[in-house]
């Protein structure tokens, strides 16, 4: 019993840090192959702020992922709300609190609008949010009048994705603190509250969750509406880091961050998932698109890489959950050669 | 052992695992060539894996397997059709819009050239193989969802035939057949038994295995118990084989004082089914509801759990109307219900046993909506011990349990709940012989509490073992409940297809 328990314990370790080894292991290989500026100051701020968008992001998505959803819509409506935020901005380059709480609440209620129509509507969230995807793109090219939306360049919201920020102590951006900060507050919460709970037993099975009385629609609306508040949020960090708010950025980011959440050790088919694992599947695919960059080589060759991780982070992953790759297997296998 | 000399199929020490479970742990089988051999055992027993082995659906882990002397190892359900190994599910397999020449012919159609089906010789082997069973009556050109379910079922032993099968594996044949088609299905048994073919006869009705069948076996927990020949059989000691126990032992009994009336169901009426359905439910006992598959019974629970929308009829718990009934409306109220189906609906396989236990009441350790994990552990543990959950702790992935245990922790949800009602359907299906023993004395314990408990299943035996009030549906209708003592294994049958009824127009 010892043994199978000490065992159960490594796997379950392996899950947790597996995302983090490989992290490790990209940044050691990086530094190797591209030398002492890879660890410049420069790029030891620029690879956090990179990657804070699709963190944070990726932190909402978690939610929805590990509730059995999905939302393909992030990339359009991060543009939609960093079209609010910048169009607020517009008209009084002062009032940048206002801009970040115009965002947020335009990513509350795309998601909303997702959630209303998934659960009371009963329709796949896939379809929902791929039409969610066109709708809320084509409003930020309305809003903007199919122009990036120019502000005054005083306005403070950017300072928050500042590669060199203001006050020199801060080391890094304040937005990649604020990303930190959440992420902390997250996994807290997705380890402790009640809601989170409820969204682990949806994804989990659904039918359970409602046979234990939980109310599964509400919950998932309100649980699109929360994912929003993060997505709102990205939108206006990334108004910040352009210093405008353009209609068609983040085209495809949706991908980049399912795939942070999936390489995090999250199921799609729900039940499973945790924000830290997203957090550093983030990071995982900044520092990829970082370092060979670094390394000059062409951005087709990036794509490959990337899209290959994607799937080899979830094969292995799926290979350790199904038990192929436990040590019971790898040692009878080492026995028998 | 002579027996063993022109044995057809030999099966020697067969062992399978899933995971923690032992699902065979040393089975020995030996079935001649025309003989009608039953195989004998509870739900969960093994029967059903033991089969799968033998048509190459699962490979076992150890153990032999001897088909006419030689060694047989399936490759899977293909290579053991090519060796002669056929089998007929409980569940019909035939494509309901397809007719009964095109079922019988289904993956191994006659060809003329290109692909292109030979559409008469199709019709010959059908209208042939139909003969053979004795059943040329049957239209073999119209839609098989048009034909009865008897009809049905010999269009699918008709195809097993065109397979010429050398060991024939029926699994519970009758369990959807009225009695005149029983007895046609016997009469098709026995001429395939005199073309040689050796029949394996999987049913846990007792009386009639020893009606058609030449030897048995009986399985408990995944390992042969006893052999022998059936004409010679005490059906009692093959009881007291298959449950490892006394009935007794099997069943505890404690005195249960009937109180006031908990729940109130009349006239109740679902989409479909059931059709209507009325009783009363009473503090401090268990009744009891037998129906076969698709009466009804599991609908009826699903409409007073508000899981499926009522048509009419009310429902009152504790003196009040439930109204539009709902989960969580119910669980507020005191009434859980434990569902037929671990896997697609009771449980959450990828989540620890403390969060499929305290899901319903995960507020009782949360303040502010954060949970403290430790109390709820705490809680979980205390209910899971006095059910007897065996498990490592209860952070454990519930999916990691043997199918006894999971039933125990998915009841533990309703006790953990508190629960004053208590709806079970179906809550020994697929459990070993050791926790369904558990699960009859913590239902016992319950009704001797002042619980009420209502158990719904389709295995007469535990129903007229547990229940101290039993009521029958039949289509949609569900007759009264009345005390167990006028009711025995027939009556519950006949009531149960309808037989009653006829009988007294």
């Amino acid at each position: 019993m010892d043994s199978k328990n000490s065992r159960a314990w490594l796997g379950k370790a392996l899950g947790v840090l597996g995302p983090f080894a490989v992290l490790l292991a990209l940044i050691v290989v990086l530094r190797i192959a591209v030398g002492e500026s890879y660890f410049s100051a420069y790029n030891l701020r620029a690879v956090p702020l990179q990657a804070t968008i699709v963190a944070i992001s990726a932190i909402g998505m978690t939610m929805i992922i590990v509730a059995g959803g999905i939302d393909l819509s992030v990339g359009s409506v991060i543009a939609l709300c960093g079209v609010s935020a910048a169009l607020v901005l517009r008209s009084d380059p002062n009032a940048s609190a206002l801009a970040i709480v115009a965002a947020l609440v335009t990513g509350v209620v795309a998601g909303l609008v997702n959630g209303a129509i998934i659960a009371y509507g009963r329709m796949a969230p896939f379809i929902v949010t791929l039409g969610m995807m066109g709708v809320a793109r084509g409003l930020a090219k309305w809003a903007g009048d199919k122009q990036t939306v120019d502000y005054d360049s005083s306005a403070w919201l950017n300072e928050l994705m500042r590669t060199t920020p203001d006050p020199r102590w801060m080391v890094v951006a304040p937005g990649v603190w604020l990303m930190v900060i959440l992420t902390v507050l997250m996994i807290l919460f997705m380890r402790h509250a009640v809601f989170a709970r409820r969204l682990y037993a949806i994804g989990s099975n659904e039918a359970t969750a409602q046979l234990c009385g939980i109310r599964v629609p509400s919950t998932k609306l309100l649980m699109y509406g929360l994912a929003g508040l993060f997505f709102g949020l990205s939108g206006a960090l990334q108004t910040a880091r352009l210093t405008q708010g353009d209609p068609t950025a983040a085209v495809g980011l949706e991908l980049d961050v399912i795939a942070a959440v999936v390489i995090g050790g999250a199921s799609l088919s729900g039940g499973a998932g945790s924000v830290l694992g997203a957090v550093v599947g983030a990071l995982i695919m900044t520092v990829l698109r970082n370092g060979t960059q670094q390394l000059g080589w062409e951005s087709y060759t990036q794509e490959i890489i990337i899209g290959l991780v994607i799937v080899i982070a979830v094969a292995l992953d799926r290979l350790r959950q199904s038990g192929l790759l436990s040590w019971e297997r790898l040692s009878r296998l080492v026995r028998s050669q | 052992m002579t027996a063993l000399a022109e044995a057809r199929l030999v099966m020697r020490g067969v062992h399978k695992r899933f995971g923690a479970t032992a699902a065979l742990a040393g089975v020995d089988l030996s079935v001649a060539g025309g003989e009608v051999h039953a195989l004998i055992g509870e739900n969960g027993a093994g029967k059903s894996t033991l089969m799968k082995v033998l048509a190459g659906v699962h490979v076992m882990d150890e153990g032999t397997l001897e088909l006419d002397g030689s060694g047989y190892v399936p490759k899977g359900p293909i290579d053991a059709r090519r060796r002669g190994v056929v089998m007929i599910h409980q569940e019909l397999n035939l494509a309901p819009h397809l007719s009964a020449a095109e079922n019988i012919a289904l993956g191994e159609e006659p060809r003329l050239c290109w692909g292109l089906i030979n559409g008469s010789r199709r019709r010959d082997t059908a209208r042939d193989a139909l003969a053979r069973l004795g059943c040329e009556s049957i239209p073999i050109d119209v839609p098989v969802a048009q034909l009865s379910v008897a009809q049905q079922q010999m269009v699918e032993i008709a195809r097993a035939l065109t397979r010429e099968p050398r060991v024939l594996v029926m699994d519970e044949p009758t369990s959807s057949l009225t009695r005149d088609d029983v007895d046609s299905l016997f009469a098709v048994i026995r001429r395939l038994r005199e073309q040689g073919v050796s029949v394996i006869y999987i049913s846990h009705f007792l009386e009639e295995c020893q009606e058609i069948c030449d030897r048995y076996t009986v399985l408990r927990d995944g390992a042969t118990v006893t052999t022998g020949s059936m004409a010679e059989a005490d059906l009692s000691a093959i009881i007291a084989a298959m449950v490892g126990r006394s009935v007794e032992e099997l069943y505890p009994r404690s005195q249960h004082q009937m109180g006031e009336v908990l729940v109130t169901v009349d006239d109740l009426a679902g989409a479909e089914l059931p059709v209507s359905a009325s009783f009363t439910l009473h503090a401090g006992e268990v009744a009891g509801v037998f129906g076969l598959v698709g009466s009804g019974r599991t609908e009826m629970l699903r409409c007073i759990y508000g899981l499926a929308s009522i048509r009419h009829g009310s429902v009152q718990v504790a003196g009040q109307p439930l109204g539009r009934s709902s989960p969580r409306l119910c669980l507020h109220h005191g009434l859980g219900l434990l569902s037929e189906d671990r896997k697609s609906e009771g449980l959450m396989l990828t989540q620890s046993i403390a969060d499929n236990v305290a899901l319903p009441d995960l507020a009782r350790y949360a303040r502010v909506g954060m949970l403290n994990n430790a109390a709820m552990d705490r809680g979980v543990s205390a209910v899971g011990e006095r059910l007897g959950v065996k498990c490592q702790s209860v952070q454990q992935g519930i999916g990691e349990l043997s199918g006894g245990n999971q039933q125990k922790a998915a009841l533990a949800r309703l006790i953990h709940h508190e629960a004053e009602i208590l709806l079970l359907d179906e809550p020994t299906r697929g459990v070993d012989v050791g926790s369904k023993a558990a699960i009859y004395a913590l239902i016992d314990q319950l009704a001797s509490e002042g619980k009420a408990v209502l158990v719904v299943s389709s295995y007469i035996p535990e129903l007229l073992g547990i229940c101290d009030r039993i009521g029958v549906m039949c289509k949609g209708q569900l007759g009264g409940l009345r005390p167990r003592s006028e009711w025995d294994e027939h009556t519950i049958m006949a009531a149960a297809i309808g037989q009653e009824v006829r009988r007294g127009q």
